[in-house]
């Protein structure tokens, strides 16, 4: 491999890494709340594709105004699920849960597939997002090269938001005691429902990254970013959101660079995430940046 | 000492946690038949102390005996080793740590400071889960019922058991439709099933009005004769700790501050300062 | 209300001929249709999947979806081995079957066992590792694994042995229904006696309290792994019937998605519960095929009725499962059993329960 197509995978890796990380967060901080895989959160990251194609390619819209109409409808989307399959649940058993993400995950497969038929879609042209642009000799379309540039500067705002914001310090006692927090005052479900809308919105943005510089998108396009991107969170060390960053960075460059390094292995590169996972709950199944949690006796 | 070994020895054992030194360089023996209490206040690492004995968590340092035998050591200071591990040395050079079904297995029996029966079983089922570890059969003639002899063994066993316990007449009751006192008992009646030399009570007289923990005391005596019984109890009710036990030990902070018997106890300054904290 | 032993030996003697009278019709042609016999043998494979999965997840309480990995590879173990040799360079006709496997033709039994060896192997060796992680860390980590073994099956280097991509056609399919049938209720019935056995009652004590039973000298890896294994052991079984039941296999029909319909349906019969798995597993497979109308434009007169088309079945499907969660979290059976008296008890408070609305507004009125 020369400099030029390493630096390529490079910045392929790197976006793709950081597409990655959005979605990745949304987990995380849904897991550190409500310990819950929120099954349904690469549906939802789907269905923001979806959002994207009616408001750009159906009403017109200027790409500026898409962008903002698809966060919100995505965020409505988040919360609504939170409120209608999660909140009745709350004191039921782990499992149950579990199998309710399960079920909106498989309702919203099934509801895209009616809705929207089964055929893939084409994912409109965000405006100025798809220019070819070279730096060097490397070139990709703007998207590419932004996309790192916005999960960044994304991931600092949350870091304030968590760290220095008195609904942060909610969140963070809410996910250390949850009876606890309850009895301190905070409005525990109000507390949920930010945390989803704060995912979803970067599940939004995540999808329009991530499906830019691809041409389609489908009702199962949503089911493999998803799990590779729960499975970046516990990379990451789930619970923690540079971690989730962090998670996302290493499977999308690993993901970009297997691919273009054995090109017979193409047919695996969905099967190598799950791999990687494996030896990753083996050998530290608290992830890179994550704490140890030993269950009270 | 009698030339016997203790029952239980617990040498020098610490548990930490990250910073936390939970209980530290704690020693206790527990000899044939004794009750022994535990004792001091929350948070003083009494249940951790339970867990380390009974393989919940590895010793941080520290060695555990079981009538003699070494049964979990840690002695991450290379230089220690020769010292504590003596002629087990050898055997078992830096660590060892059974998970809590081998310690079981060798004889040592818990209950839990929050009632943890198997919630949707049944009175019965709950004590007969408990003879699961006697049986020999294996998965394949077990599922072919080629064990009938040992499984009307182990059934007869439990129903003596819920017998000589008073459950018999709520055998087939769901666990946790009992009211709280038998539930203490199902879960002690559960312990005994697997036939202990040593058993832990956490906190057996929790939540039990002065009546109810007096029967309990009268409970405990009865078992430790009719099972020929060793037992440490951490326990909260003065009443029942000083009716029962014939040595007490008392944490506070992780450290072992007194032990003797109830007397001493009752009369030792450090203990009444760490329960009713210093005058100004 | 208890009913008499003999009443109940009665009463499922009459139930079991009854059974097989009507299967014995379907198959040769008495009643219903090739169209029914199908819908017939798919449900009976399905209960057996469910109940293997239901081991697993409602009797061990892990929360495991990797279903659909281990069907795989029953079914292509089934699909590789028993189509004709003859019928196989049209088969494979991209890339040639490997050497040492082109003229290995094995009866349908050996093929079926074989894929649930091979699957109970591989399950022994992924819960070394996975069986010791928490509950949703293992959820995540089988549905991996099983799209693992997906991604090795579809994959064109492996060509040789499965067809990659192409799948595998001309699968021998059944010689009678008695055959799925059989195996499928010997399958539930050995997972039955497991689950009633000491080791099952182990299992339960997992399900309810770890560390509780642990404490009481349940080696918790040893009794998780035996639980995996046979369940994978059974659903490759239910995978290679599935085989011989569509006579083709292709690794698009192990996606994730029919871990999630298996699911459907334990929970739909309750977890914990195999005669609800059973109940839930015919009332699913039937469902879905009744509810096809659903999927085709519909017209009253001249009208089309807004809302049905391709899709909508499943989105049925979906709120279903939803509802069910939702609001009859413990399904239809919980994690009770099928019992006469229990069906007597039900109708017996039924009756109650119709008197005491009767007499109801009558009081009202006083």
């Amino acid at each position: 491999m020369d400099l030029t197509t390493f630096l390529q995978n490079c910045v392929t890796g790197v976006s793709l890494g950081s597409a990655y990380a959005l979605i990745a967060i949304g987990y995380t901080m849904v897991y550190g709340i409500l310990r819950l895989i929120n099954f349904a959160h690469g549906d939802i990251f789907m269905m923001a594709g979806y959002f994207t194609i009616f408001a750009i390619t159906n009403f017109m819209l200027p790409w500026y105004v898409a962008i903002l109409v698809v966060i919100i409808a995505t965020v409505i989307l988040g919360a609504a699920i939170e409120r209608a399959a999660y909140k009745p649940l709350r004191e039921a058993p782990r499992m149950s849960i579990m199998i309710s993400a399960i079920g909106v995950s498989f309702l919203l497969v099934n509801l895209a597939t009616y809705l929207f038929t089964g055929l893939p879609r084409s994912f409109p042209k965000l405006g100025f997002l798809q220019h070819v642009y070279k730096i060097g000799d490397v070139s990709a379309p703007v998207v590419t090269f932004i996309t790192p540039v916005i999960t960044i500067v994304l991931l600092f705002v949350l870091i304030y938001l968590v760290n220095h914001t008195k609904m942060g310090m909610a969140m963070r006692a809410v996910s250390k005691d949850y009876e606890a927090s309850r009895l301190m005052g905070i409005e525990i479900n109000t507390i949920i429902t930010i945390t989803f809308i704060i995912g979803s919105a970067l599940a939004a943005i995540g999808a329009i990254l991530y499906f830019s510089p691809r041409p389609m998108v489908y009702p199962f396009s949503g089911m493999m970013p998803g799990l590779k991107c729960f499975i970046a969170a516990v990379i990451g060390g789930i619970g923690n959101i540079p971690g989730a960053v962090i998670g996302g960075f290493v499977i999308g460059i690993a993901e970009t660079f297997l691919v273009a390094v054995f090109p017979s292995m193409t047919g695996y590169s969905d099967a190598f995430t799950f791999v990687l996972l494996i030896i990753m709950l083996v050998f530290r199944p608290t992830g890179l940046l994550g704490e140890n949690i030993t269950e009270k006796v | 000492m009698t030339d016997k070994p203790n029952v239980l020895k617990v040498q020098d054992v610490t548990v930490q946690f990250g910073g936390v030194v939970a209980v530290n360089n704690l020693n206790l023996e527990i000899n044939k038949n004794e009750i022994i209490g535990l004792i001091g206040p929350n948070g003083a690492g009494k249940t951790t102390a339970f867990n380390a004995i009974t393989g919940v968590y590895a010793p941080t340092n520290g060695a555990i005996y079981l009538n003699g035998e070494l049964l979990s050591s840690n002695f991450p200071d290379k230089k220690m080793q020769g010292i504590y591990a003596g002629e087990n040395l050898g055997k078992y050079n830096v660590r060892l740590a059974p998970t809590p079904d081998i310690i079981t297995r060798k004889g040592i029996a818990r209950t839990f400071q929050n009632i943890r029966l198997f919630k949707n079983l049944t009175v019965f089922d709950n004590v007969l889960i408990a003879k699961h570890m006697t049986v020999k059969a294996n998965p394949f003639s077990a599922t072919f019922m080629l064990n009938r002899e040992e499984e009307r063994r182990i059934r007869q066993e439990s129903m003596d058991l819920l017998e000589m316990l008073g459950l018999a007449d709520v055998k087939n009751d769901i666990s946790t439709s009992l009211p709280y006192g038998k539930q203490r008992h199902l879960e002690i009646a559960r312990a005994l099933a697997t036939k202990p030399q040593l058993l832990l009570l956490d906190e057996p007289a929790a939540g039990m009005n002065p009546q109810e923990s007096d029967e309990l005391m009268h409970f405990v005596a009865r078992i430790r004769d009719d099972f020929d019984l060793s037992i440490l109890m951490i326990e909260h009710h003065m009443q029942v700790v000083m009716g029962i036990c014939s040595r007490i030990y008392v944490l506070d902070y992780g450290i072992t501050i007194a032990s003797g018997n109830p007397k001493e106890i009752q009369n030792n300054p450090k203990v009444i300062e760490a329960y009713l904290g210093v005058d100004e | 209300m208890v009913l008499k032993k003999s009443t109940k030996a009665i009463l499922t003697t009459v139930l079991v001929v009854a059974a097989l009278v009507l299967l014995y019709m379907l198959d040769n042609g008495v009643i219903g249709s090739s169209y029914t016999v199908r819908i017939v043998r798919l449900s009976f494979i399905y209960a057996l999947i469910g109940v293997s999965m239901n081991l697993v997840n409602g009797f061990t309480g892990l929360f495991s979806l990797g279903q659909a990995g281990f069907m795989a590879i029953g079914a292509y173990t089934v699909g590789v081995l028993t189509i004709p040799v003859d019928l196989r360079p049209n088969v494979y006709y991209l890339k040639p079957m490997a050497e040492g496997l082109a003229n290995v033709e094995v009866p349908f039994g050996v093929a079926l066992l074989l894929g649930g060896i091979f699957a109970a192997v591989f399950a022994a060796l992924i819960g070394a590792p996975v069986l010791r992680l928490k509950s949703d860390y293992l959820a995540i980590a089988t549905l991996g694994f099983s799209e693992i073994i997906r991604a090795i099956i579809a994959n064109d280097q492996l060509a040789p042995i499965t067809n990659g991509s192409l799948g595998i056609k001309s699968v021998p399919g059944f010689t009678s229904i008695f055959v799925p049938v059989a195996i499928s209720v010997a399958g539930i019935a050995i997972m039955a006696l497991l689950i009633k056995s000491s080791y099952g009652r182990a299992f339960k004590a997992i399900r309810e309290d770890e560390i509780a039973a642990e404490a009481m000298g349940i080696n918790l890896f040893k009794h998780k792994e035996l639980s995996f294994t046979v369940s994978a052991f059974f659903a490759a079984i239910g995978g290679g019937l599935l085989a011989a039941h569509l006579t083709a296999v292709d690794s698009n029909q192990f996606k994730i998605m029919v871990t999630f319909e298996i699911l459907l349906i334990i929970v739909l019969g309750g977890m914990g519960s195999i005669t609800g798995t059973c109940i839930a597993a015919f009332a699913i497979t039937a469902g879905k095929e009744w509810l096809r109308f659903f999927d085709a434009p519909f017209f009253i007169g001249a009208w089309q009725v807004p809302l049905f088309r391709p899709g909508l079945r499943m989105v049925i499907f979906s709120l279903l499962l939803m509802a069910i969660v939702l609001f009859y979290r413990r399904g239809l059976m919980g994690t009770k059993e099928f019992s006469w008296d229990g069906i007597f008890n039900f109708f017996h408070r039924l009756q109650d329960e119709i008197r005491r609305r009767l007499k109801k507004p009558a009081r009202e009125v006083q």
